[in-house]
This record gives C-alpha cells, sequence and structure tokens, in this order.
C-alpha cells in the first residue's frame, strides 16, 4: 500500500523518468504490462521456448513473424520477454501507428518506435533488445489460408542494421497469432476510404460487431532461435546488397523453418476442440 | 588580443545576458549591443547599445567603425509582434544585411548564428532523435522554422563564400529558465493549458544559463559548424502539466486548431501551427556532437530547467495531488 501511493505521488508529480524514445519503464511495468498479461497467461496460455537464446544484456535484435490480422503478437512478444527473459523489447513499429491518437504516444510509452534505420541503429547502438516484423502489413493482414506461410521480408533493413550495430540476429517463431482473427476476407474499398492498410472478414467480424473483435483463444507458441552472428561482417558490408538479400534470406528460412516444426509441436489450435 | 564582439537582439532576455557575460570577460575590449529598440532598464554594463534596424545597411557602417571582430546574431524572433511579414522581414532580410555586411569587412573572424531545433520540424515521420545531419521529413512552410530554415541557409551560403571566416550555427531546444519568456513558456503559466487529445509528445528544453555559455564560448572559440544545444533528456507534456501542478485540457486537434486561431486572432494567445505540431509530435535532438566539441555538458537537464522554470514562478499542488495529500495525512 505505502509502495502504491509513493507510486501514485510520483505519478501525480510528474517525477519519473522517461527516455529519449518515449519509454516509460514505471508505466509499462506497473500499468501496460498488467493489463496484457492475462491475455498472455489464460487467454493464449502462451508457452515461451528457447529463452537462452536472448541474450541477459547488450544489444540483439529480434526477428519475428508477423500474423494474427490485429498485431496482438506483438504484445505478447513483448510480456514474453519481458516475464520470461527479463528485458524490455524495443519494437519497431509501423508508420500508422504513430499517426493515430492514442496509439501513438501509448506505443512510445511502452518502449516501442517507427521503424526506421536511425531509430534501430541508434537503439542497438545504446545496447537494448529491438524487435522487428519484416513482414509488416503483408504478414499482419495476409488471409487464413496463407497461415504459417512467411511473406517477403522488405528490404533487409533489419539486417543492415544488426550488421552495422555488430549485433547478433535472433530468429523468432510465434505460432498461434493466425488462428486470433481468422481473416477469410477484405473490405478494400471501405479500408482505403479509412486509410487503413486492409479492413479485415473474419468469421465473427464485422457479424458480431465489437464482440467479433474478441480474439479465439488459441494455444500460443514463441520460441527464440539460435542467435545469427553478425559481427564475422565488416560494418561496411551493411551497404553490400549482396550480403544484406543473402542474411536476409537465411533469417526468412530459419525463421519458416522454426515455423513449421513448433506448429506440429504445438498440435491442434484449439486443443479442447481436438476432433476441429 | 583585442577582441570586439557584436550582439545583435541584445535588448531581449538571452542576448541581453550573453552581452553581459561578454562585458564582463577582461579578454574583451569592446562589446557592442545592437537592436531595433533600446534594452530595458538593465544595466548592461560597460555593453555599448546602437539602435539599428538590421533591415537596413546601417549595420554595415557599424562593423566597418568599430572593427568588429566576432558576430553572435541573436535577433531571431519566434512571434509575430505585429505582423508575421515584419516579422519574416526582420528574420530574413535582417540576416541578409547582417552577413552582407560582415562579407565585406575583412575585419570579421567569426560568425555565430543562434537558430533552433525548429527546422527539424515536428511529424509523425521524424527519427526519435534528431542529429545535425538529419534532414528535416517536411521542410517547414511557414512561420519561424521557415525563417530559421532560410536563415540557416544564407548563413551556409556566407560560410561558403568566406571559408576563412568561423561560421558556427546553433540550434537550440525551447530556451526554459526564470527570465524566458516564450510562447511554451506563457503556454505553461497558463491555469488550464490545452493539450491535444491523444498525443503526448516529447519536449527538450536547454536552461537559459547553458545557452549563455554555449553561446559565450562559441564568441570566443573556433568552432565552425552546426550544433544541437538541448538539456539531457526529455520530458513529456503530460509530465510537464504535471510537474507544473496543472490540470491540462485535452482538445481534438481540429477544436485545438480552431481556437487557437481564434485565439491568436483576438490576440489572447498567439499560437501557431508550428507550435499545434510541437505539442502533438513533439521532438528530441541529439547533442553529441556539442559536448564532443567543447567538452562540456549543460549543466540544467530539460527536467531540471523546467523545474527551475517552475520555481521562479511558483507550483502549486495539483488537485490529484492535493487529493492524494489529503488521503495520506497522518
Amino acid at each position: 500500500m505505502e509502495d502504491f501511493l509513493t507510486f501514485l505521488r510520483r505519478r501525480v508529480t510528474g517525477e519519473y523518468e522517461v527516455d529519449e524514445f518515449g519509454f516509460d519503464p514505471e508505466l509499462n511495468d506497473r500499468v501496460l504490462l498488467n493489463i496484457v498479461r492475462p491475455l498472455y497467461r489464460k487467454w493464449f496460455r502462451v508457452g515461451a521456448l528457447g529463452l537462452e537464446n536472448v541474450p541477459v544484456e547488450g544489444g540483439a535484435l529480434v526477428v519475428a513473424n508477423h500474423s494474427g490480422t490485429l498485431p496482438i503478437d506483438a504484445l505478447m512478444l513483448q510480456v514474453a520477454l519481458h516475464d520470461e527473459a527479463g528485458r524490455a523489447v524495443r519494437l519497431l513499429g509501423a508508420d500508422l501507428v504513430y499517426q493515430l491518437p492514442v496509439l501513438g504516444h501509448l506505443s512510445r510509452k511502452s518502449g516501442h518506435t517507427r521503424a526506421s534505420p536511425e531509430d534501430a541503429d541508434r537503439l542497438l547502438r545504446k545496447g537494448e533488445l529491438v524487435g522487428v516484423f519484416p513482414e509488416g502489413f503483408k504478414g499482419v493482414g495476409k488471409p487464413f489460408s496463407q497461415r504459417y506461410k512467411l511473406q517477403r521480408f522488405g528490404r533487409g533493413g533489419f539486417v543492415s542494421s544488426a550488421i552495422r550495430a555488430g549485433v547478433p540476429i535472433i530468429p523468432c517463431a510465434i505460432v498461434g497469432a493466425e488462428e486470433i482473427y481468422p481473416k477469410i476476407g477484405d473490405l478494400p474499398t471501405l479500408a482505403r476510404a479509412l486509410g487503413l492498410p486492409y479492413l479485415p472478414i473474419t468469421p465473427l467480424f464485422p457479424l458480431l460487431g465489437p464482440l467479433g473483435l474478441i480474439p479465439l483463444p488459441s494455444k500460443w507458441l514463441i520460441e527464440f532461435g539460435e542467435p545469427i552472428r553478425t559481427d564475422r561482417f565488416d560494418p561496411d558490408d551493411a551497404d553490400d546488397p549482396m550480403v544484406v538479400f543473402n542474411q536476409t534470406d537465411e533469417v526468412r528460412e530459419r525463421i519458416q523453418a522454426q515455423l513449421n516444426v513448433l506448429r506440429l509441436r504445438r498440435g491442434p489450435a484449439f486443443p479442447p476442440l481436438s476432433l476441429f | 588580443m583585442t577582441h570586439t564582439v557584436l550582439v545583435t537582439g541584445v535588448s531581449r532576455h538571452i542576448g541581453a545576458r550573453l552581452a553581459g557575460a561578454l562585458a564582463a570577460d577582461p579578454e574583451i575590449s569592446r562589446v557592442i549591443g545592437v537592436d531595433t529598440v533600446p534594452p530595458r532598464a538593465r544595466d548592461l554594463g560597460r555593453v555599448e547599445f546602437v539602435r539599428v534596424d538590421l533591415r537596413s545597411p546601417d549595420i554595415a557602417q557599424v562593423i566597418a567603425a568599430a572593427d568588429v571582430d566576432t558576430v553572435v546574431h541573436m535577433s531571431l524572433v519566434s512571434v509575430p509582434a505585429n505582423s508575421r511579414s515584419a516579422m519574416k522581414e526582420h528574420n530574413v532580410i535582417g540576416t541578409m544585411q547582417l552577413l552582407a555586411a560582415c562579407q565585406r569587412s575583412p575585419a570579421v573572424r567569426r560568425v555565430v548564428v543562434r537558430s533552433t531545433t525548429a527546422v527539424y520540424g515536428s511529424t509523425p515521420h521524424d527519427p526519435a532523435v534528431f542529429t545535425e545531419e538529419s534532414e528535416p521529413v517536411e521542410v517547414a512552410h511557414s512561420g519561424y522554422a521557415k525563417d530559421a530554415h532560410e536563415v540557416e541557409g544564407y548563413v551556409r551560403g556566407f560560410a561558403r563564400r568566406r571559408s576563412d571566416v568561423v561560421t558556427t550555427t546553433l540550434r537550440f531546444a525551447n530556451f526554459m529558465g526564470p527570465g524566458v519568456d516564450s510562447p511554451l513558456t506563457r503556454y505553461f503559466r497558463q491555469p488550464l493549458p490545452p493539450t491535444v487529445l491523444g498525443f503526448d509528445p516529447r519536449l527538450q528544453f536547454v536552461h537559459e544559463d547553458d545557452a549563455v555559455e554555449v553561446l559565450r564560448r562559441m564568441a570566443l572559440e573556433d568552432h565552425p559548424g552546426t550544433f544541437n544545444v538541448a538539456g539531457e533528456g526529455v520530458l513529456l507534456l503530460s509530465q510537464c502539466v504535471r510537474r507544473a501542478g496543472r490540470l491540462s485540457v485535452p482538445l481534438p486537434s481540429p477544436l485545438f486548431r480552431l481556437l487557437g486561431d481564434a485565439a491568436r486572432a483576438a490576440g489572447l494567445l498567439d499560437f501557431s501551427p508550428e507550435q499545434l505540431a510541437l505539442i502533438s509530435h513533439g521532438r528530441a535532438v541529439d547533442t553529441l556532437r556539442l559536448a564532443g566539441t567543447l567538452g562540456w555538458k549543460p549543466k540544467f537537464t530539460s527536467a531540471a530547467a523546467f523545474d527551475d522554470f517552475l520555481r521562479a514562478h511558483g507550483v502549486s499542488d495539483s488537485l490529484p495531488l492535493s487529493v492524494l495529500n489529503y488521503l495520506t495525512r497522518r
């Protein structure tokens, strides 16, 4: 109680620290993560594997697959790294997030920033654990029929950043997000009118209205693979397209292979309905 | 070594403090302060005041007559005193005249120009932290930021033509401190500062003492180039409002713009579009180059500068804090 009151007093008087990216660790630990943690523990029953591959300190780049129509996987990855590996992950988010009211500053307060080479380089130089979803909207907004098929990995800017900083790349496979909002259709015209990259149709949305926004309770596994070292390259190789493309492909193949194994290991997405 | 330093914009707070600091230095033989209005009753010591409108070529005579070797150009105004066109003329034409005069003078060896981090703009597409090399995502097309951008353009041109002159451009974050009077300090002194609903920008401040110190060092030493100047760290707008013991009024951005325009039209408050952008998206800059070059760091962090400003203007307990105090009283 005493502790809670000093916390409240600090919040009310503004006596807390925020880093240059807008990360507010206290708010993140004591408020924001507590809101999403029940989703992690109870709803998706997330299992985290390969935690020994996440460095205890220093810069590293976690590269993960992205799916689920809404980026819930980003939140779950954040909880996994915070609770199970003891590290605050600094995710690189889409431009759209930072244009929107509320979402933009909440994202900054929980440690994330806009995906740009400047921000990625700066975070890695400071020894932060950075997370990125190179598939972007192509991954998170892909139809249900494409589930567990990695989409194209952009231009590989993340590889350049890792090489420049000489930090390891940790391939990460997330299984379970694909089933939370199975996207079976799209409303492109309306999406364009609203300035959104896509507007999904799922079995429950928009059919059930806001109720359709409740994610399906699939079983999740998040696995961190063996780190890929980048210190064997020269920092100048960051600008060599051949090196960057090859390295991007290697990371992509590793994650796809990890995904295939992990999916089998998880078994059915909705265990009580194993006949499904 | 004899030094004759010319300071423009000497009737304004930081300009006056800088002129005073330079006048106190026995290494400097003369300090000449120029401005369009005479300095306030403040004692400027041995600073010689000359009333010159920078937009006129008179400044060239002052520089030539006094054998000025160092020019510190502080006269950049961020608020239109009567009209925007007068402000633009003051900022841009004034700088052109001053630089033209410097270019003709064989005695001038060092030029220090005050600019602002507003040249980087403020958009949701910005990098989190701007370095001196960063290009603005959107070049300002109005107001103070545009003036500063154009001023910097002329300064670069001058530096090219007179490569023998050491030219320094200082991009200051918002000034903060007990004596600073700016749109932002006036904003924080309102009883209920409005904020933009759903946005909580990162802000950076530079304390007036640190600003004067940086300008003084730059006026006495050779450090060519462009430097960001800001206190360490950032404060979120919500944090500033809480520290000030105020309650903010979040307004949706279109309503904010509407009310801001109305307040400006009524002459109540001066709130320009670039200030709206700043309190929506914020801005932070990297100051490693300055620290490395001067071997010195600002004494005040952004937070300390803001607290010092608050101390001078009195802080009241905010309503939530009073409630908390009431509940936890012993």
